[in-house]
């Protein structure tokens, strides 16, 4: 033990985030008192971040299997097949502490490590989406968050060269204090070149790449697996810096060595770098690691076996190389500039051992770093049920006309093209649906299949109902990919909630996941990969509970992907799905009555499938000039924003029955808006009928104004510059840019 | 018509170019290397794509301007061969002495990727002659500095010798405006070399050569050069 090393009582076992009970578990697990090296492995292995030990009784409920599946949690990412030998390999992660802190360095970190997710596994990636939440438009740190946010995304995919082609932006009181940047990424393999990270044989040498080792990231998943309090901004040196030119040196050269059949196992640094990437090789492996860190390529003068350890420096890489075909791999690193250190090698002893300087470091069983992590049923209550709003008391003091235009101009509806215009949304020159409508569409190759993505989770519904709430984010996600004609296959999960160790926090968390659960097996949808991001809270107040939802789909010829503008004049618009008036914790509710109160849209799971497998059917059929499903806002939303997408108006000369508002909107679920041309209408009408759905013929696409029942044409310059304004003047400065009658409160 | 592109760490539109190129002129292009000394024998048009040569941490474009390649690029160019920039590869070409001027953060400090219509000023070069003159073309531009910026003495040689290549301007044609997206002196979106054998662009034709995607008006620049040799 150098003397420069403090020595580990119990109280330096609390400041690395080790409960006193945790910390007598890792005595009795080894026989004494850890190193200074190892106390900080046992931190980094044992937070909430990297252990899931809040989460991970709850997260064995959920369906994660299916014929597709080639490979469900417990991998950098999932792997599903989408048929020809193409695998598609996809995950989300979420980087909403340091985001909050550094909101460039932050959100463009989140982007680079889920893209090293992806291309670990052998995957070329083909796109990123992200799922942003930020506080009140009125919060004096929102524009800042905002701005560096977005610029950091940018940044990070812009010049890795992998278009952000879709995502979701909005606000809530609840993250003034901590926000969420969730980044998703999507890649292509061969289903018969799937990379993975159990390493094999034993005296394999552990190889080093990627960049040089610095100070940088120490700690932070322990940071990520805390609740903010005052000094959040004091944390600042936890964060990261990203540096997405070597990551595409990384991608290129990981590629390039895959493809060389040198590579037995690889695995990305990412939280608790070294620590966690040679523990899980190992671990997965049924094999002991030894480290010598004397090979570590540092950025930086004297680091210590400690610092090295628990680094996050981003853009490394972990790999265990067949020892004929080393030569040949160094040669591919050093053309691409790389570093690449031969650091360790593969022992069948079971043990983790660390040496630096001569010393051992650390000498720890590896298996029991990772099996014998704490594991914790905590004590949870369930969300009070909320009885159904009755409609008749929610009315916002204006014309429906200008209900609608106030909703498009909120912080949660306007347009987010400031947002998504600084994103390179179209290199690779697949980009068939750009963002700006339901699912994104990218065509795989030279096509003609394609991809539908897209990212989804209505929280105000999960905070008001945690089960049907997750139902929902799970069946609005999967309604986006089948409004492109696409046929959902799988999800990736990032689930975003406040401190566990509160029972009613932890029992939303648990809430959301029996409904995720529940709508994943209804629809076939199963969960891939995810990840769970708890203690989203700041002195004290928890974020609402934000199950963001990455979902998935392939259509098999994308030239047949629905548009969501209108596209044709004289077309019929078909509402299909029942519309029953569902006011209760709309958008319609929240943002223009100031209305937190009352239940949620429920989710009919089985008109959901009818629904939507129906709408999938007739958008194939080819007889579809648009398609879009009804969510935020409901039907005069979306009549809105096809009219918008497709700069051609509409009249609206027939509603559901019941209140007028109600019906424009109501947030009922399983329901989209197709338009078909006139004289097919009755037909499309007949087949919608037959397969159970309820449908009615609502109006008609033309002209330069939409027109809703019994109101005043809106002009669709008026309609564009309304919904188009509003963020870019907020980010301009402009403190009255959005509408809201009622600035959104933490219910 | 035989042609290459230039590779640099962090190109990363290098594909997208050899997509366009191979649709226009039927083979498949050469990708040259930053490290490499010299193009492949008979080559017709060299390339330098889009990215963030080198992550672009310096000036856009200055280390590559400076890479081994670039001498064989200049000599190329000199003999009167053609060289196509976009993007990144304009800056490149600004930078390593081919064009003049340089280009410039976007004025409003932000990246933009957006479909951008641009007026084709004259169609009697190698690049544009499958457009006709005058004509309004929607493209895509995805870049952060954009901004092209020149001394008075040469911006007015470039207007008087007829070598700015593309403007932008809005779908009806009306040029700069609203619909300059970066600032840039007189909406130029690209421009020629005295001889009119080098282009510079910041928008990419490259990404509109497909119905599904966007549009097809960037196919009439590739096919223009396909029959230039």
């Amino acid at each position: 033990m150098s003397a420069t090393e403090p020595a580990v009582t119990p109280d330096l076992a609390a400041a690395h985030g080790l409960k006193p009970d945790e910390y007598a578990r890792i005595l009795k697990l080894i026989g004494r008192t850890p190193s200074f090296t190892e106390l900080g492995i046992f931190s980094a292995m044992w937070n909430e971040h990297c252990s899931y030990k809040s989460s991970r009784i709850h997260l064995r409920k959920l369906p994660t299997k299916a014929p597709w599946v080639i490979r469900g949690p417990g991998e950098n990412a999932g792997v599903i097949d989408i048929g020809d030998g193409d695998a598609c390999v996809f995950k989300m992660e979420s980087h909403n502490h340091p985001s909050f802190i550094e909101p460039y360095q932050g959100a463009a970190t989140g982007v680079g490590g889920i893209l090293r997710d992806v291309f670990t596994m052998g995957a070329r990636p083909i796109a990123c989406l992200n799922l942003l939440r930020f506080g009140r438009s009125t919060h004096p740190k929102t524009r800042q968050l905002v701005a560096g946010v977005v610029a950091g995304i940018g940044n990070y995919g812009n010049s890795f060269g992998v278009p952000t082609v879709g995502g979701s932006t909005e606000f809530d009181a609840s993250y003034d204090g901590n926000i969420l940047v969730n980044a998703m990424a999507v890649g292509l393999a061969r289903t018969d070149s799937i990379f993975y990270s159990a390493a094999a044989g034993v005296g394999n040498p552990i190889v080093y790449l990627g960049s040089k080792t610095g100070r940088d990231g120490i700690h932070g998943a322990t940071m990520a697996s805390a609740s903010f309090e005052e000094d959040a901004e004091e944390k600042r040196p936890t964060v990261q810096v990203g540096d997405p030119f070597s990551e595409k040196l990384l991608l290129e050269a990981c590629l390039e060595l895959m493809a060389s059949g040198a590579v037995i196992a690889i695995q990305d640094m990412g939280a608790a770098g070294l620590t966690s990437s040679a523990v899980e090789m190992g671990a997965k492996g049924n094999l002991g690691i030894e480290l010598d860190l004397d090979a570590v390529p540092c950025r930086e003068e004297g680091m210590t076996a400690y610092e090295m350890m628990l680094s996050e420096s981003q853009e490394r890489m972990l790999m265990v190389l067949k020892p004929e075909l080393e030569k040949q791999a160094e040669a591919i690193f050093r053309k691409w500039g790389l570093d690449f250190a031969i650091v360790g090698k593969t022992t069948d002893t079971l043990r983790f051992v660390v040496k630096h300087r001569g010393e051992v470091k650390a000498d720890l069983p590896i298996k029991e770093l990772g099996d014998e992590a704490p594991l914790y049923d905590r004590p949870w209550t369930q969300t009070p049920q909320q009885t159904a709003s009755d409609p008749g008391s929610i009315k916002a003091p204006f014309s429906n006309r200008d209900a609608l235009l106030k909703l498009l101009a909120t912080p949660n509806l306007c347009s987010k093209r400031w947002v998504w215009e600084q994103y390179d949304h179209l290199i690779l020159g697949n980009s068939v649906r750009p963002p700006g409508g339901d699912a994104a569409v990218v065509r795989v190759k030279e096509g003609p299949k394609g991809l539908a993505l897209t990212t989804d989770v209505t929280a105000r519904y999960c905070a008001a109902d945690p089960y049907e709430g997750g139902k929902q984010a799970v069946a609005e996600s999967w309604r986006n990919i089948t409004a492109r004609g696409a046929t959902p296959l799988a999800l990736t999960d990032n689930l975003n909630f406040g401190n566990p160790e509160r029972p009613e926090y932890m029992g939303q968390f648990v809430g959301c996941l029996q409904g995720i659960g529940e709508a994943a097996r209804a629809l076939d949808f199963p969960i891939v990969s995810g990840n769970v991001s708890l203690y989203n809270e700041t002195q004290g107040a928890g974020i609402l509970p934000t199950p963001a939802i990455g979902g998935v789909g392939v259509i098999a010829d994308v030239s047949k992907a629905a548009q969501t503008g209108f596209a044709r004049e004289g077309d019929t618009i078909l509402l299909i799905g029942q519309t029953k008036g569902w006011l209760g914790q709309s958008a319609y509710a929240h943002d223009l009555c100031g209305r937190a109160d009352g239940a949620p849209p429920p989710v009919d799971l089985a008109a959901e499938r009818r629904n939507g497998d129906l709408v999938r059917r007739l958008i194939l059929s080819g007889r579809v000039s648009a398609a879009h499903d009804i969510s935020d806002g409901g039907l005069a939303v979306a009549l809105a924003e096809m009219a918008l997408a497709g700069d051609m108006g509409a009249e609206i000369t027939h509603l559901p029955e019941g209140l007028r508002r109600a019906a424009l909107f109501g947030e009922d679920q399983a329901r989209y808006l197709v338009t078909v041309a006139q004289g097919e209408a009755a037909a499309v009408m007949k087949e919608c009928a037959e397969a159970g759905a309820p449908v009615q013929a609502v109006g008609r696409v033309g002209g330069d104004a939409l027109i809703l029942p019994g109101e005043a044409p809106i002009l669709l310059t008026e309609l564009r510059e309304g919904h188009e304004s509003p963020l870019p003047a907020f980010m301009g400065g402009d403190d009255n840019a959005f509408s809201g009658a009622f600035p959104t409160e933490v219910s | 018509m035989k042609t290459a592109v230039v590779v640099f760490p962090g190109s990363n539109r290098e594909g997208d170019m050899a997509r366009a190129l191979k649709q226009a002129t039927g083979r498949e292009p050469t990708m040259l290397w930053h490290a490499d000394h010299e193009l492949p024998a008979g080559t017709d048009l060299v390339v330098l794509p889009g990215g963030f040569s080198y992550g672009d941490y310096l000036r856009c474009g200055a280390i590559a301007g400076r890479a081994a390649i670039m001498d064989a690029v200049r000599a190329h160019a000199t003999r009167g061969g053609l060289v196509l920039g976009v993007c990144n590869g304009f800056q490149i070409l600004c930078e390593s002495g081919l064009l003049p001027g340089v280009l410039m953060r976007n004025a409003n400090l932000r990246f933009v990727c957006r479909m951008q219509h641009l007026k084709v000023e004259r169609n009697d070069t190698a690049f544009t002659r499958h457009y006709a003159r005058g004509q309004t073309i929607e493209v895509c531009i995805a870049h952060g500095e954009g901004n092209y910026e020149a001394d008075d003495a040469t911006i007015e040689r470039l207007e008087g010798e007829g070598l700015v290549a593309f403007r932008y301007c809005d779908s009806a044609g009306n040029v700069g405006g609203d619909a300059n997206p970066n600032g840039s002196r007189n909406d130029i979106a690209g421009i020629y070399s005295e001889k009119r054998n080098v282009l510079g662009l910041m928008p990419h034709p490259e990404n509109l050569i497909d119905p599904l995607v966007g549009g097809t008006d960037g196919r009439a620049l590739f096919e223009s050069l396909a029959s230039a040799a």
